[in-house]
């Protein structure tokens, strides 16, 4: 996982509330056996038209926003279903950042567990930070993780909430597994007590 | 203080405990099959890791394969796709796979404990909710999502935050004609579907030791269908019966030194649950459920209730709903609904106890002319158990369909599906809009209820009708 500390990207702007796992990736595209190449299919229902081409009217379609890599969007996003898909096709599509106000518990706990950063703001910060992107449609913000602010070239500077444990991960590129590795010794030693207090649970 | 037998599984397989962090928990059995693992293997190759240990984790076909005609090849592309790509990946990674030419093949959670992955004190994880099954040995059982699969895939443990508890207690006998399948339900009808979020819950009472091995797996089957984290059962003198010849047990001494381990294994008299339930066994009766929720249920001899039953306008609104969905009446009563579909298996209820109470019912009679009626086993090992016993001819004289092992129409991953509107009498654990296809209207019940709902075309009092 890619380290998050000092993050400058382009910010998009959806401007809509409860944004739930069935619009960021619509359950057709659950079967698949891969864990990448879903952000060909993010918000699918209304980033294409039936002809399978770009629907004009859907704001990521924007050129302004083309590359963007922070998603600035409504209240409670993210609601609905524990798909890790959802996560998924977020990173995929290029967003590192997701700016809300709240977020749905499971998909806020998932986007950590993919190297994403959904930073919590207050109503009024995100306010003036849709505004700023409304009037400079392909602005960039910059995100300082370790500081948890996000700052725009008018000098808005917004602090962001974010989970301390999950913040020191992110910081260090650790996903869960490479932070549960780091105690690798610990798990042997685990292995090497249990082998001898409880036998019968290794056969080899 | 006194531990429960949560509290002491916890602890001992608790690896890394830091103030700040979330524990570190040991898993001594990961079960694998193919919906929930590819994209777990393919992180593992794209971070270059290894499965720590292929020896600790087994795998299985279940959810998108057919029921009929084995000998052809999986007419569904994606689910030939999953199919092809758990066998690759268990081969790369040398995990012990029963595929569809390995004869004890069947659901994930029937073929864990036959093929002896399953002993008691042990923490069991799947991608896969119902994973809860294997508490009924005394085991810390629970589903998990698929980063944490491959979390288990490359360190054999999990991060995990401590649950709370909540014991279940069963007063007094449950009626000769009621079932682990009305009291696990009858628990969901009480607390409701959320009233276990975030605890791992303890079944205990004369009623639940009463209970085989099979019932058991019943019981904490449904625990994740009131949002319990698991479900568990102490282990006792059943439990090791039932483990004593099953493959890759301690023999000798060893075997003796884990039951006295395993004899340890129940909560102390002491232990205090941060909520308790009492439930009174005596009073069960065959449960049935009327909405889209598994907590919608009631006995078969009530009505069918109205927004009106309903005191909290969110209950009304949502019984409202589910009447809509399921085209019911308020007021009717559950032996007036008409079925035309009856379902028999899953990891619910798809042992051989479930298979020979229905069985019973079925002996001799003949499923309604207007019910399609079908059987499918939970594993290899039960088929040809209850072929032994001739169950089968049994089910086929009656004009039932007997099948291949596989979560079949429990959630209609595969093409056992039903149509808009089509009503089904089934023995399986969810019974949500559109899980046994789009549509579809779902009623859970017990195997006998199902076997004498086929017969008669209508749900019916098995208490009466014999």
């Amino acid at each position: 996982m890619e380290p998050l500390t000092v993050y400058e990207g382009i910010a998009a702007l959806l401007d809509r509330t409860n944004v739930d796992t069935d619009q960021i990736i619509p359950k057709q595209f659950l079967k698949r056996v891969s864990r990448s190449g879903y952000g060909a299919y993010l918000f699918y229902d209304w980033r294409f038209l039936e002809n399978g081409s770009d629907n004009p009217d859907f704001e990521l379609n924007k050129q302004a926003f083309k590359g963007a890599s922070i998603l600035v969007a409504g209240d409670n996003f993210g609601c609905g279903s524990s798909r890790e898909h959802a996560p998924w096709s977020i990173l995929d599509y290029g967003f590192r950042v997701v700016v809300s106000t709240s977020f749905a518990d499971i998909f806020y706990n998932n986007c950590f567990k993919n190297g994403i950063l959904p930073a919590v703001v207050q109503t009024a910060d995100l306010s003036q930070l849709m505004s700023e992107i409304r009037e400079n449609e392909g602005v960039q913000f910059k995100i300082d993780l370790a500081a948890q602010q996000l700052s725009t070239p008018k000098g808005t500077v917004v602090g962001f909430e974010v989970d301390e444990f999950r913040k020191e991960c992110l910081l260090g590129g650790l996903d869960d597994i490479s932070w549960t590795m780091q105690f690798d010794s610990e798990i042997s030693e685990f292995e090497e007590k249990q082998r001898s207090t409880d036998p019968w649970l290794w056969s080899s | 203080m006194g531990k429960t037998l949560y509290e002491k599984i916890w602890a001992k397989h608790l690896v890394v405990s830091k103030p700040g962090a979330v524990p570190i928990l040991y898993v001594d059995q990961h079960l694998v099959h193919e919906v929930t693992s590819p994209q777990a293997f393919e992180g593992l190759r794209l971070a270059k890791r290894k499965v720590r240990h292929p020896d600790k984790t087994i795998a299985t076909l279940d959810h998108s394969v057919p029921t009929r005609n084995r000998h052809l090849p999986i007419a569904d592309p994606i689910a030939a796709e999953q199919v092809e790509t758990l066998k690759n990946n268990c081969r790369e990674h040398n995990i012990k796979l029963l595929d569809l030419s390995n004869p004890d093949q069947g659901i994930i959670h029937v073929i864990a404990p036959e093929q002896g992955a399953i002993m008691p004190g042990m923490v069991v994880v799947c991608g896969d909710s119902h994973t809860s099954t294997h508490g009924a040995f005394g085991a810390l059982a629970f589903g998990i999502g698929t980063s944490e699969v491959e979390h288990v895939f490359s360190t054999q443990t999990l991060q995990q935050n401590k649950s709370k508890t909540m014991r279940v207690r069963f007063d007094g006998d449950l009626p000769e004609t009621s079932t682990a399948k009305d009291m696990t339900l009858a628990v969901i009808g009480k607390i409701g579907t959320a009233g276990g979020t975030g605890l791992v819950i303890e079944y205990t009472g004369e009623a639940v030791t009463r209970l085989s091995m099979e019932g058991r797996m019943t019981l904490c089957n449904m625990a994740i269908e009131c949002g319990a984290r698991a479900g568990m059962v102490a282990p006792d003198e059943t439990t090791f019966a039932y483990l004593k010849d099953k493959p890759n047990m301690p023999t000798g001494a060893k075997w003796d030194q884990a039951v006295a381990a395993w004899k340890q294994l129940s909560s102390d008299f002491d232990a205090t649950f941060d909520e308790n339930v009492v439930i009174s066994a005596k009073d069960i009766i065959p449960q049935v459920t009327w909405g889209t929720s598994p907590g919608q249920v009631t006995g078969i001899d009530q009505n069918v209730p109205s927004p009106d039953d309903f005191s909290d306008p969110e209950e009304q609104e949502s019984c409202r709903k589910a009447l809509t969905y399921m085209g019911l009446e308020g007021g009717t009563p559950m032996t007036e609904i008409a079925i035309d579909h009856v379902f028999i298996g899953s990891c619910t209820n798809g042992r051989i106890q479930d298979l020979r109470a229905a069985a019973r019912i079925a002996d001799g009679k003949k499923v309604n002319t207007a019910v399609t009626a079908i059987v499918v086993p939970g594993s290899g090992i039960i088929k040809k158990q209850a072929e032994k016993e001739g169950l089968d001819q049994i089910f086929i004289k009656a004009g039932f369909e007997w099948r291949e092992p596989g979560c079949s129409m429990c959630l209609a991953m595969n093409d056992d599906v039903l149509k808009p509107g089509d009503r089904c009498a089934s023995t399986s654990n969810r019974n949500f809009e559109g899980r046994q296809g789009k549509g579809s209207r779902t009623h859970l019940l017990s195997p006998a209820m199902a076997a004498a709902a086929a017969i008669s075309g209508k749900l019916v009092d098995v208490r009466i009708n014999k």
